[in-house]
C-alpha cells in the first residue's frame, strides 16, 4: 500500500506560542494594511509563515486563516497552488537549477544531474545535514546568463558543473556565499521575510551586485562603441544534422511505450480554419 | 526596413542600437533616486502632471506605444478604456511576473533602473485617475525585490508618492507585491486573482479588467517595460518616439539575445531590427556553429529558423511569418540542439504550469508530454506525429487563456519546420544528438576553433 500524501493538514493545528503569535500578528497587521482588501495579504502572509518555520505548516495556515477571516480550506488551496511554498521541512538553502529548455541545453541538465549525484539527493530532497534542498526550477528570467542556478532566489549566473558543486560545498560548509548579482546569501527564512515585504535591513544589501550584470550591458557597451562586431553565420542551405543512427533496441519490434498509451486521446476533426483561435484573443488582448 | 550586413557594419552599432531604458545601466548606483535623477529622471513627471489626465492618455495613444508584455495592445487605448466619473476606485497593476521561457528584460530593467517604472506609474495613475498602484513582481527574484522596495521607499521620501503626489488632494500609494511561483500569474486576469489572494487562475472575459478588474474595479494591467517607456516618451516627445520603428510599431524596445550566441544580453534598439542585424553587431553565433532555430518572443511564440533571419522584429513583421513578436526573447539554438528535446522540455513546462482550470489545456498538455517523451526516447510511432498535431489543435484557441495557445505553438511550429527530425527519432529509435555538444562549455577544450563560420 503506497502512502499517498495529499498535503492536507491534520486538524486541529497547534497554535503558535503566545509570544510568537503576538509578534507575527503585529507583522501581519502591517502586511494587511498595504491592501484595500485583506485577502490580498494571503500570499505575503504565507511567505511570512515560511520565514518563521521554514515551510508552510498547518499552524501557519491556521494563523493566516485566523488573521484574514478565511477557512483553512481556502488557505490550503492557495498554499498548494504556488511552487515557492514548501510543504515539508527543507534545507536552509533552496538550490534550484534551471532546467527549462535554454538553460537545460546549455548545461542545466548536466549540472542538475551532477548535483544530484554529488549531494546524494533527488529532486525536492534535502541533504542529511539540513543545509541544502535541491530542485529543478523553471525559467527564472536570466536566459542571457545561462546556465543559471538560483539559491534562495538569488542569481548564480553562467554556472558550470564544477562551479555548482563548489557552490553547494560552500553552502554546506557554512562559508559566506555571494551571488553573481545580489546580496550575500542569507538563509531561507530570512529570505522569506523579504518576500513577505519586510525590507532587508543588512547594510549594503540593496547596493550589492552593482547596477547590472555583464550580459545586461552587452548592447549598451556596443552602443558606446566598446566592442568589435562579429559576423553572422549565414544558413548553410539544405544541410541536415548528421544522424548518429543508434541501434534500435529491439530491431523489428514495436517500441515499448508508457503504460497508459491506450488511453491517449483518439483522433478528432480539424478546427475550423475560419476560426483558428477562440474567444481569448478578443478586444483587450 | 531592410539593412544589409554591410550597411550594419558601415553604420556601426552606435547607429543601430538605441539605449533609452538601458542607457544608465552602466552608471554607478543607477538604481537609486539620485542615480536616476542624474540622467534626467523625474523630469517627465512634472510635464505630465501639468497636463490634464485626458491629454496624457491622448499623448501616449498618439505616440503609438504598444504593450511590451507580448500582445502588443496599444497602451494609450488600454488607459482610455477606463470609465471616468464612475465613482469606483481605479487601479494600475504592473505585471512584473516575467516568467515566459526566454524572457529576461524586465528583471534586469528593474534591477538597474527601478525608478523608470515608478515614474511611469505616477504618470499612468495621473492619466487613469488611480490612487493605488500595485507592482506584482514574481517572487523568485529577491535581489530585484530589494531594489524595488528601496526605490519605492525613496520615492515616498521624495514626495513622488504618498499624500499629494498627484497634486492637491491627489494621493498615490504603490504596493510592491511578491508572487509565489506560478507562470500563469503572468496572464493578466490570473494575476488579478492571485493579487486578490487566490489561486492564480484566469477569469472569463468579458468583463475585461478595464471594467471589472482588481476588486471588481476598473483596472489597467500593463507590463513593466510598457510603463517604464512612458517617461521617456513624455520627456523627449512622441515625435522622437515615432522617429524610431515603423508606423504601426513605433519606438524602441529591449531585445534579449540568449542561447548559442557569441554575446548574449540585452540590446535596446528601434522596433523592426532583424535577428541578422542583431547577431551581426553582437558577434554572431558561437564560433564554428550556425543558427538552427530560434524563438522571436519566448517559447509561446512559434519558433522560426535560419530562413527568417531577415524578418523585421516588429509586431507586423513577425506576425507575417506566422509567429509573434511576443516579449522579444530571442532564444537562439545552433545545429547541436535537438528540436525534439527542446520542445519536450517546453511542453513539460506548460503541463507543469497549466493551472488546471480548463480541460483542453490541463488534459491536452498532459498528453503532449507523454507523446513527446516517448518520441524523444525513441519509443514513438509515426502516427504519433499526427496525434501530437491533433491534440495541439484541440488546445489551441479552445483553452481558457493563452497558456494553451502557447503550449501548442512549439508543437505546431517544430512539426512544420523539423518533421524530418521527429521522424528520425522514431525510425532510428532514439535521439541522434549528443547533448554534451550543446552545452555552454562544449567547445572550451577544442583547439581554438575561432574562425567565424561565414
Amino acid at each position: 500500500m503506497t502512502d499517498v500524501n495529499l498535503g492536507m493538514p491534520r486538524l486541529p493545528a497547534p497554535a503558535f506560542p503566545a509570544d510568537v503569535h503576538e509578534r507575527l500578528a503585529a507583522d501581519a497587521a502591517q502586511v494587511i494594511a498595504r491592501y484595500p482588501d485583506s485577502r490580498s495579504a494571503l500570499l505575503p502572509l504565507l511567505h511570512l509563515m515560511q520565514s518563521e518555520e521554514g515551510y508552510v505548516t498547518r499552524t501557519g495556515m491556521q494563523f493566516c486563516a485566523d488573521q484574514l477571516g478565511l477557512t483553512t480550506a481556502e488557505v490550503t488551496a492557495v498554499a498548494t497552488f504556488y511552487s515557492m511554498y514548501r510543504r515539508k521541512p527543507s534545507g536552509d538553502y533552496q538550490v534550484g537549477v534551471c532546467t527549462n529548455t535554454l538553460c537545460a541545453v546549455l548545461g542545466g541538465d548536466a549540472i542538475f544531474a551532477a548535483l544530484q549525484e554529488h549531494l546524494g539527493v533527488g529532486n525536492g530532497e534535502t541533504t542529511g545535514d539540513g543545509k541544502v534542498t535541491l530542485e529543478h526550477i523553471e525559467c527564472n528570467a536570466a536566459c542571457d546568463f545561462a546556465p543559471v542556478v538560483m539559491v534562495n532566489w538569488e542569481f548564480f549566473d553562467n554556472q558550470t558543473i564544477e562551479s555548482a558543486k563548489r557552490l553547494v560545498d560552500e553552502l554546506r560548509a557554512g562559508s559566506e556565499v555571494t551571488p553573481t548579482r545580489g546580496a550575500p546569501l542569507c538563509d531561507f527564512k530570512r529570505t522569506a521575510r523579504v518576500l513577505a515585504g519586510f525590507p532587508d535591513e543588512r547594510p549594503g544589501a540593496v547596493a550589492a551586485g552593482g547596477s547590472a550584470g555583464p550580459a545586461s550591458l552587452a548592447g549598451l557597451r556596443l552602443a558606446h562603441g566598446d566592442a568589435g562586431a562579429g559576423t553572422v553565420v549565414p544558413p548553410r542551405s539544405g544541410e541536415r544534422p548528421a544522424a548518429a543512427s543508434p541501434e534500435p533496441a529491439e530491431p523489428g519490434q514495436p517500441p515499448a511505450r508508457h503504460p497508459s498509451s491506450h488511453d491517449a486521446p483518439q483522433p478528432s476533426s480539424d478546427s475550423d480554419p475560419r476560426h483558428p483561435a477562440g474567444p481569448v484573443t478578443e478586444e483587450d488582448e | 526596413m531592410t539593412v544589409t550586413a554591410e550597411e550594419v557594419n558601415e553604420a556601426g552599432p552606435e547607429k543601430i542600437l538605441a539605449p533609452v531604458l538601458s542607457a544608465n545601466w552602466d552608471t554607478p548606483e543607477s538604481w537609486t533616486l539620485d542615480g536616476y535623477r542624474a540622467g534626467g529622471g523625474y523630469r517627465a513627471l512634472g510635464k505630465a502632471l501639468a497636463m490634464s489626465p485626458d491629454d496624457v492618455i491622448a499623448y501616449v495613444k498618439d505616440s503609438g506605444l504598444r504593450g511590451r508584455g507580448g500582445a502588443g495592445f496599444p497602451t494609450g487605448m488600454k488607459w482610455q478604456f477606463i470609465p471616468q466619473g464612475d465613482g469606483k476606485p481605479h487601479y494600475l497593476v504592473v505585471n512584473a511576473d516575467e516568467s515566459e521561457p526566454g524572457t529576461c528584460k524586465d528583471i534586469p530593467l528593474l534591477f538597474a533602473n527601478p525608478h523608470s517604472l515608478i515614474e511611469g506609474i505616477v504618470i499612468a495613475c495621473h492619466a487613469i485617475r488611480s490612487h493605488h498602484a500595485f507592482i506584482y513582481l514574481r517572487g523568485e527574484v529577491v535581489p530585484v525585490l530589494r531594489r524595488l522596495q528601496s526605490a519605492v521607499a525613496e520615492a515616498y521620501a521624495a514626495g513622488y508618492l504618498g499624500k499629494g503626489a498627484l497634486g492637491a488632494g491627489g494621493d498615490l500609494e504603490i504596493t510592491v507585491h511578491a508572487g509565489a511561483g506560478a507562470y500563469i500569474c503572468g496572464e493578466e486576469t490570473a494575476l488579478l486573482d492571485s493579487l486578490e489572494g487566490r489561486r492564480g487562475q484566469p477569469r472569463l472575459r468579458p468583463p475585461f479588467p478595464a471594467i471589472a478588474g482588481l476588486y471588481a474595479c476598473p483596472t489597467v494591467v500593463n507590463n513593466v517595460e510598457s510603463i517604464a517607456s512612458v517617461p521617456a516618451i513624455i520627456d523627449r516627445g512622441k515625435e522622437w518616439f515615432r522617429s524610431m520603428g515603423s508606423e504601426k510599431s513605433p519606438g524602441f524596445t529591449l531585445y534579449s539575445l540568449s542561447g548559442h550566441v557569441a554575446r548574449p544580453g540585452q540590446y535596446e534598439a528601434p522596433l523592426g531590427i532583424t535577428l541578422r542585424e542583431l547577431l551581426d553587431l553582437s558577434g554572431g553565433m558561437r564560433p564554428g556553429h550556425r543558427l538552427k532555430f530560434w524563438t522571436p518572443g519566448g517559447s509561446s511564440t512559434p519558433l522560426l529558423t535560419d530562413e527568417h533571419l531577415d524578418v523585421p522584429l516588429d509586431y507586423e513583421g513577425v506576425g507575417a511569418v506566422g509567429s509573434m513578436l511576443g516579449t522579444k526573447a530571442l532564444q537562439c539554438f545552433d545545429e547541436t540542439t535537438c528540436v525534439v528535446r527542446a520542445v519536450t522540455r517546453w511542453t513539460e513546462f506548460y503541463a507543469h504550469e497549466s493551472c488546471g482550470k480548463c480541460t483542453p489545456c490541463r488534459e491536452g498538455t498532459y498528453w503532449l508530454v507523454q507523446l513527446m517523451r516517448d518520441i524523444e526516447a525513441g519509443k514513438g510511432l509515426l502516427s504519433d506525429l499526427d496525434k501530437l498535431n491533433d491534440i495541439a489543435d484541440n488546445i489551441n484557441g479552445k483553452s481558457f487563456c493563452a497558456l494553451g495557445d502557447g503550449a501548442a505553438s512549439p508543437i505546431f511550429s517544430s512539426l512544420k519546420y523539423f518533421r524530418a527530425e521527429y521522424e528520425q527519432h522514431i525510425t532510428g529509435r532514439g535521439c541522434p544528438f549528443d547533448p554534451t555538444k550543446s552545452t555552454a562549455w562544449a567547445d572550451d577544450d577544442t583547439s581554438a576553433h575561432l574562425e567565424v563560420n561565414a
